[in-house]
């Protein structure tokens, strides 16, 4: 694999072809905020929260997605991104009734902690206040639209590692939602194998263990990358 | 040197940031000599006074006595601060929004458990409820914002100390995460 | 059939053509068959019959004519006179018109449409030459007019790099909005490698007010078909998909027919026209969402995912349909191929200008007098379009704006009338060419009121997937909508703004970041209105209600009424 060069916030960064510009700026410790964004996962670039710039580009781009190129010259903090960013999660804030105050998932909670460190201390933009429903007929989880982001990392993690692919979406915009077996109670779900990756790796309280409650769904992620990790080890010993 | 003039207003919320306040313990007792609280559920004030430095607002503008208090705060306020997550967001006051003010108060006061106040007697003693709650900079211009349900009193205390100073509140990233 | 036997079979259909004394076309495109035009043919039909069908006449159900607004259009053809045209025919007076040629006395004015209109006059129909002149449902009608023509050359006489290069050189753009190099993408699709390749129509137009490619694929769909089977040999590939909107039943439908006919032939399928070349054509009906246009969105729908558009690159070309390249363009695209090929790529440059050669079809609506379908040169003046062509508005009422481009576009002022209209021209405005919808609007419009309504539109057909356009757009209609009902308050102008930039910067398709275009150019061009909403809580146009008030109205209401009941001795 050859190695290029590229300029990143000013500094001149080595890294292999075929990376990301989120990836190499992880190799040199510069933060760049994700959302949707997981790595083991496959890129959807819908959440724009990574979104960076690059000279000669006409638009900023998703640093998770774009790939670091020779000569390129990135920009990960400009004012204007850092205020798009600000802005993506209020429109993420305002969309659906995520009153931090009684989620299970506060304090642990990715869209939360975003909105603190991008230092959202306020919408500026109108609460749609949504009818959302739950769904509690499964039952050892559930799942609150309340606090969907639809950052489908439940979708693509029940497609391509657990292999049930479960879950997808219905409708579209604002009314999009997440369904289970084309729509069906997820209680209902004959797809569903109950392997509870999906609630691990949801950013937000929307997918949650039953019987948590304010505050008390705590998240392990690092099961992705070793079971894809193990995965791979026991697919090179069989070929 | 002059006191800062602070006032406390306690619009649609539970009360539970003034508590937070109180939890500021004896750090109250060191600014004691620097403000003079006029107004708030803290004092005995009839009027929101003219010439205020300093306004904390807990809880969200839910109906027209809100909503007349705050237009009041903020020409008589240097600087208003939005104090906890109702005031900020609407948060828990905020989830009546999914009802309509009818049958909102048609569920609470006539088909809901208890006796009293029933039927025309709710509507005749309580203020005109406005259609959705609303947080209160889409009311009136804010000047901070301290989050939380409630704000833990080191945030209180770190707005506070700013404000004394009469510098801008400048929370870190961990004292200001919502809920 | 070999090439031979095409050429033969066209000179038939000539000859034939020729030894009618009178020809009746009515225009059966959908506008004239909403206003009873089949009632028409069938009158006409009978009248025929009844009079023993003499050879010499006859009567066809064509495509769209054009003049959408004064259908059921008929046009009388007869040898040795110019062509006239009848507007808002009812079977009695095509009957009429029927009976006085039968009788040998002159024909009725009545209806009648003047010799020299200018609507027809000064358009040059390239792309439409053919519409409105045959029946859609009949091969040998297109093949009579040169039909397929262009394919046999190209199969016989050409490589596919010169088909490539031809393109190239003709400097015809994409029809569909982007203005992408036709010809450029050609090459990169004809260079990719993959097992197989595709070619893709686009046929999913769903701008509001636009409807060119619905009448193309109704009106002509051989030539749409033509265009795609000269693009399978250039780039390679034996499979192409038209993608119709479901919304078009009747596109789809003769497009159906137009495929079995052209198979039948040997025009299309296994060794078309006896060369070494396949290709086959199949249909794919949308469901009804605006995002399908978009290239990747709409080849995750042909197979049969979800129809939401994924980030570029790869670009379709390089990994489309499959993964395999893939070559998609727009049906008006399409539909100028064979045209390059019969002209010459090099006449066909001649017409346009700048960077924008050739034709432009466009869908002529809103407050203008001749509402239709028309084929312009690219770089005629936007005066000339809507005055000339459409007649000016009713009632010489004044000019207010054109709305181009639809949902992704924007108003061009009156200020800006002289604009030649091309890709670039309008790119300056703050507009677009997009697929060729142009709406004309007078003093009665309000241009926050307009934006508004495109607003809502691309809210309701967001896919959802990315955070600013899904979510974007509603907090943008909100405020648009509070300019209207009089509620907005002074922040809500800056937000908007704020919003507008940010859904155009980090959408993830093309549809989102061009959605805020229409507010965006109607702030530009008519910012006072926009600020007479909010400051004066007045609608210049008297279009919005203007009855709702801000809240920091209603405190102040309020207070008054405090004040007053205090002074009253009253309780509050």
């Amino acid at each position: 694999m050859s190695a290029i060069t590229l300029t990143l916030n000013e500094e001149l960064v080595t890294a292999r072809q075929g990376q990301t510009i989120l990836e190499v700026a992880r190799e040199h410790s510069i933060h760049i905020p994700t959302l949707c964004y997981l790595e083991g996962l496959e890129e959807m670039g819908g959440c724009r929260l990574c979104m960076v710039e690059v000279q000669g580009s006409a638009r900023p781009v998703p640093a998770c997605i774009t790939k670091a190129q020779e000569g390129m010259v990135v920009a990960t903090d400009s004012e204007t991104i850092t205020e798009y960013r600000r802005m993506i999660v209020e429109l993420l804030l305002a969309e659906r009734n995520h009153t931090c105050a009684v989620c299970v998932q506060n304090g642990s909670c990715e869209l939360q902690t975003l909105a603190a460190r991008l230092g959202v201390d306020h919408v500026r933009f109108d609460y749609l206040h949504q009818q959302l429903s739950m769904d509690a007929s499964r039952e050892r989880f559930a799942l609150d639209h309340n606090r969907c982001v639809l950052c489908l990392r439940c979708v693509r993690t029940c497609d391509a590692v657990e292999g049930a692919h479960t879950w997808d979406v219905r409708g579209r915009g604002v009314t999009s939602r997440i369904v289970a077996d084309l729509d069906r109670p997820w209680g209902e779900s004959v797809s569903c194998t109950d392997c509870g990756k999906c609630v691990q790796l949801c950013p937000t309280g929307a997918l949650f263990r039953k019987g948590a409650t304010v505050g008390e769904m705590v998240k392990e992620r690092e099961f992705l990358m070793r079971l894809l990790e193990r995965r791979r080890a026991i697919q090179g010993r069989q070929s | 040197m002059k006191r800062l003039r602070l006032a406390t207003a306690w619009l649609g919320g539970c009360s539970g940031c003034h508590m937070s306040l109180l939890d500021l313990g004896e750090f109250l007792a060191d600014i004691a000599g620097s403000i003079e609280l006029v107004y708030g559920p803290l004092v005995d004030a009839k009027e929101f006074p003219e010439n205020v430095d300093v306004a904390l607002l807990e809880g969200a503008v839910a109906n027209m006595e809100n909503l007349e208090l705050l237009q009041q705060i903020r020409e008589r306020s240097r600087i208003v601060v939005s104090f906890g997550d109702c005031a900020i967001t609407g948060n828990v006051t905020s989830l009546r929004n999914f009802f309509s003010v009818d049958d909102l108060l048609t569920a609470v006061y006539q088909a809901g458990p208890g006796t009293l106040p029933r039927s025309d007697e709710a509507g005749q003693v309580l203020p005109e409820l406005l259609p959705r709650v609303l947080p209160l900079h889409q009311v009136v211009a804010i000047d901070a914002f301290i989050p939380g349900c409630p704000p833990e009193p080191d945030r209180i205390r770190t707005a506070l100390e700013s404000l004394l100073k009469g510098e801008a509140v400048q929370l870190s990233e961990e004292q200001r995460t919502f809920g | 059939m070999t090439r031979a036997e095409l050429a033969e079979l066209a000179e038939k259909e000539q000859v034939q053509r020729d030894a009618k004394k009178l020809r009746l076309l009515v225009c059966c495109g959908t506008p004239c068959l909403a206003a009873g035009s089949e009632a028409v043919v069938a009158a006409l039909r009978q009248k025929l019959a009844e009079s023993g069908s003499p050879a010499e006449l006859e009567v066809v159900g064509t495509g769209c004519l054009g003049p959408c607004s004064r259908g059921p259009l008929v046009t009388v053809q007869r040898k040795g006179t110019p062509d006239m045209v009848y507007e808002r025919m009812d079977p009695q007076q095509a009957v009429a018109l029927l009976d006085a040629y039968l009788a040998a006395a002159s024909l009725p004015q009545q209806n009648l449409l003047p010799e020299d209109l200018p609507f027809f006059r000064r358009q040059q129909r390239v792309v439409l030459q053919t519409c409105g002149l045959i029946d859609p449902e009949d091969i040998q009608q297109y093949i009579g007019h040169g039909g397929y023509e262009a394919l046999a050359q190209v199969l016989h006489e050409m490589t596919p790099e010169e088909v490539c290069d031809g393109v190239t050189a003709s400097g015809l753009r994409g029809r569909g909005g982007g203005g992408y190099s036709t010809g450029l993408k050609w090459q990169l699709v004809q260079k990719g490698t993959g097992s197989r390749k595709f070619v893709v129509a686009n046929g999913d137009e769903g701008d509001p007010g636009a409807y060119m490619d619905r009448s193309l694929m109704e009106s002509d769909p051989h030539r749409v078909l033509e265009g795609m089977a000269i693009a399978g040999y250039a780039v390679g590939a034996e499979q192409g998909y038209i993608y119709v909107r479901g919304e078009y039943p009747l596109a789809a439908q003769r497009l159906k027919t137009a495929i079995r006919d052209a198979e039948r032939m040997g025009v299309l399928g296994s060794r078309v026209l006896d060369s070494n070349f396949s290709f086959r054509v199949d249909i794919r009906i949308g469901a009804g969402a605006f995002v399908c246009g978009e290239e990747t969105a709409l080849l995750a729908s042909i197979m049969g995912r979800r129809g939401q558009p994924r980030i570029r690159p790869p670009y379709p070309a390089q990994s489309g349909l499959w993964g395999c390249p893939t070559l998609i363009n727009n049906v008006e695209t399409f539909g100028n191929i064979a045209a390059i090929f019969t002209m010459g790529p090099a006449a066909f440059a001649s017409i346009g200008s700048g960077k924008s050669r050739g034709t432009k079809v466009f869908a002529l609506c809103g407050e203008v007098c001749n509402t239709g379908l028309i084929e312009v040169p690219m770089g005629m003046p936007l005066r000339e379009i809507i005055y000339d062509i459409g007649g000016g508005l009713p009632g010489g009422a004044a000019f207010k704006a054109a709305q181009t481009g639809g949902p992704s576009g924007g108003c061009i002022p009156a200020s800006k009338l002289d604009t030649p209209v091309d890709y670039e021209h309008l790119q300056e405005l703050g507009s677009i060419m997009g697929s060729g919808g142009l709406i004309v609007m007078g003093e009665k419009s309000c241009m926050v009121d307009v934006a508004r309504f495109f607003m809502e539109f691309c809210l309701d057909e967001s896919c959802g997937k990315c955070v600013p356009c899904r979510t974007g757009t509603i907090e943008i209609y909100r405020l648009l909508t509070r300019l209207c009902n009089g509620s907005a308050a002074a922040r809500d102008l800056e937000n908007l703004e704020k919003l507008c930039h940010l859904v155009k910067d980090t959408s993830l398709c093309g549809l989102g970041s061009a959605a805020p275009n229409p507010v965006l150019s109607t702030l530009h061009w008519f910012r006072d209105e926009y600020e007479a909403h909010l400051t004066d809580r007045r609608c210049p146009a008297g279009v919005c209600g203007m009855d709702v008030k801000p809240l920091h109205l209603m405190a102040e209401e309020l207070l008054q009424r405090v004040v007053a009941s205090r002074v009253n001795g009253e309780a509050f």
